[in-house]
């Protein structure tokens, strides 16, 4: 087992969770506004997924997208900076949470009307395949998605045209506050993909190295053999829709199953059962994402808000 | 630049498409039955053949998934035309033009642009009922980050599209169907159009008649008329709606002291509506009669010829509307076949 990939991965699902906790305080301090959706819970699935891709593949997400603007851009004040509204975020106090792009590094959005996102990344794969570019889109969206005409849509056309994409559902158990057995009549996301058709894969989304290899095996297939790939990744979030969301319900106990499934523990426990870290050494590890989101959360304090002469650029090109 | 041929609406709007694509590879045709099917009005005829199944894509009938594949395409620098086989079919993929297309450059604070074109016919054509005869660009217009362009000559519409697929912004391109088959002359190659510059069609001191897409002519219908009574009526085309051409509207609106907007579509919350507002509060002194407008009746769109008839806007309300605002009395009604006064 490759020890720095372990350690590195661990680094980064720690860099998500200090973020989103530390979003989660600043927003009940009154200095992160509109919608806050947390990915805690989830981290394995987006950290596993992008360490897969090569930093050429393409990063389509949604409005609960901290974990995948990280994992792809490691820029901590970037991304806090966008949450408290100040000019130096990643999208200029424009975007705020659920925007998050950054065009250099690739990672497209931050998209927040659920579904609209999967024909777009269709087509970013589309435009890969046109110009005989060897990139793969990641596209990544939850369980409530799988009712949307969007999504059947845009797996319609990735089947027939056959393009690069791999579909990664976060399957968290709830679409808001309404579970999946009310609102799926099947059982899987996955078997929604056969009809189109394309070949589907369920992974414990829990698990970062699962995920990673899922993942992996899915972009190495779309970049060979241009075909769409579907994978199911089973989660939880831990915390409610968004931070406005008690979670009211879902019970305690089921809280709790899935905690202990917790990825940040998970994957802490295989690193020491495999002896390439001890429990002290993990802590500082996870002191040096406390340390960066510090930062980050000091850097958004400082930065300036964006000029409001400025509020009508960018409608335009 | 080579001399002007007579084309059809649509051979003009092929020729832009063509000449675009055989200048940039980065384009490419993708909507319902472009391809094989040679377009549904026939506007793609032929492009199959030049330009292969790679450039001219056919689509399921899957509006909100095609038009989604082409923003995705152009985030990342893909130029794409998506053909709507009509407008009405774009609310479908409203979510796309409204909630993705219009708003991705300003979420991501300028990173990225969108060179999208969507086209494809709207408005009334004969007798196509409630769900097929809609005119939708105050819909599109309202929105900030589109663009809206309706062309109402063949030269026009050669020479916007090619403006339009230059754009790199997301292009609202309404045509027209009743208008694929009117003839006119277009310039050969290189004939550009400007977004957002209206077009004086004909000049006149007593008022102002402001149309756009196909109620363009039915304005110089009007004039026309108006002309065999001594009225003298200006007809302003505005090609664009967004950008809008404020200034040439103004300075017209100076000129004659009087507008009619003729405008297909419904009234409440449409086009004609916000230009209003924009004469009276900016050249309210230079008025010598309220604005007008002749517009859709505010109903659905029904079946029966006579019934649609009325709906519609015609010259002949648009000329009552004229007589009236300048005081002259109404004509007695004669047999349209008696000769519009000339």
């Amino acid at each position: 087992m490759d020890s720095t990939l372990l350690l590195g991965l661990y680094r980064q699902i720690a860099l998500c969770r200090r973020f989103e906790e530390a979003a989660a305080k600043a927003y009940s301090q009154g200095k992160v506004s509109g919608f806050l959706h947390l990915y805690i819970g989830q981290e394995a699935v987006a950290v596993g997924a992008i360490s897969a891709a090569e930093p050429t593949d393409y990063i389509v997400a949604t409005y609960r997208e901290h974990a995948h603007y990280l994992a792809r851009t490691g820029d901590a004040r970037g991304a806090m900076a966008e949450l408290y509204g100040k000019a130096s975020g990643c999208s200029g106090g424009r975007g705020g949470s659920m925007h998050l792009f950054d065009a250099a590094h690739r990672m497209l959005g931050g998209w927040a009307i659920v579904g609209g996102h999967v024909p777009i990344a269709a087509g970013v794969a589309f435009a890969s395949k046109y110009r005989d570019e060897k990139d793969v889109t990641l596209c990544f969206f939850g369980d409530g998605t799988a009712n949307m005409g969007a999504f059947h849509e845009g797996l319609a056309l990735a089947g027939l045209w056959k393009l690069p994409v791999v579909f990664i559902c976060e399957n968290n158990q709830y679409a808001m506050g309404t579970p999946l057995y009310r609102t799926l009549a099947v059982e899987d996301v996955a078997v929604r993909a056969r009809g189109y058709p394309m070949k589907s894969e369920i992974v414990n989304g829990d698990d970062v190295l699962e995920m990673r290899e899922a993942v992996g095996h899915a972009i190495r297939r779309a970049r060979r053999e241009s075909k769409p790939f579907f994978i199911e990744a089973k989660t939880y979030r831990f915390r409610g829709h968004s931070v406005a969301d008690p979670g009211k319900y879902r019970s305690k106990e089921e809280l709790q199953k899935w905690m202990e499934r917790d990825p940040i523990r998970v994957l802490a426990e295989r690193i020491q059962r495999l002896g390439i870290a001890t429990e002290e050494q993990l802590h500082a590890l996870d002191d040096e994402a406390k340390a960066q989101v510090q930062d980050a959360v000091e850097f958004a304090e400082r930065a300036p808000e964006p000029d409001p002469a400025t509020v009508e650029e960018y409608v335009y090109a | 630049m080579p001399e002007p041929r007579v084309l059809s609406f649509r051979e003009a709007l092929r020729e832009a498409m063509v000449e675009e694509m055989e200048r940039d590879p980065s384009i490419f045709l993708m909507g319902e039955e472009v391809g094989h099917y040679n377009g549904a009005y026939k506007v793609s005829e032929g492009m199959l053949e030049r330009f292969g199944e790679k450039r001219v894509i056919d689509t399921p009938i899957a509006e909100t998934g095609f038009a989604g594949v082409g923003i995705g395409a152009a985030m990342v620098g893909l130029r794409p035309i998506i053909e709507f086989m009509t407008w009405n079919f774009s609310l479908v993929a409203a979510d796309q033009l409204i909630n993705n297309a219009a708003k991705l450059r300003h979420m991501s604070n300028g990173q990225f642009r969108l060179p999208i074109v969507f086209r494809g016919p709207g408005g009334a054509a004969h007798a196509l009922a409630a769900q097929h005869s809609q005119a939708l660009e105050a819909l599109y217009a309202h929105v900030p980050g589109l663009k809206v362009v309706l062309p109402s000559t063949p030269a026009d519409g050669k020479g916007l599209l090619k403006a339009a697929i230059r754009d790199d912004n997301p292009i609202v391109f309404i045509e027209s169907e009743v208008m694929y088959a009117l003839k006119g002359e277009v310039p050969g190659g290189e004939h550009v159009v400007p977004l957002g510059v209206a077009d004086l069609k004909r000049p006149g001191r007593d008022v102002t008649l402001v149309a756009w897409s196909k109620m363009v002519h039915t304005a110089l219908k009007a004039a026309d008329t108006l002309a065999g009574e001594g009225i003298e009526a200006e007809v302003l085309d505005l090609r664009t709606l967004r950008p809008l051409d404020e200034r040439a509207l103004l300075d017209s609106v100076a000129r004659t002291h009087r507008c009619v907007i003729v405008q297909e579509g419904w009234p409440f919350a449409g086009i004609a509506a916000e230009l209003i507002t924009l004469i009276v509060r900016e050249a309210f002194d230079n008025l010598d009669a309220p604005p007008e407008r002749i517009t859709n009746l505010d109903v659905p769109m029904p079946y029966a010829k006579n019934l649609e008839n009325v709906v519609l806007p015609s010259a002949e309300r648009v000329t009552t509307a004229v007589r009236k605002m300048l005081g002259r009395p109404e004509l007695p009604r004669r047999p349209a076949v008696a000769g519009a006064g000339r």
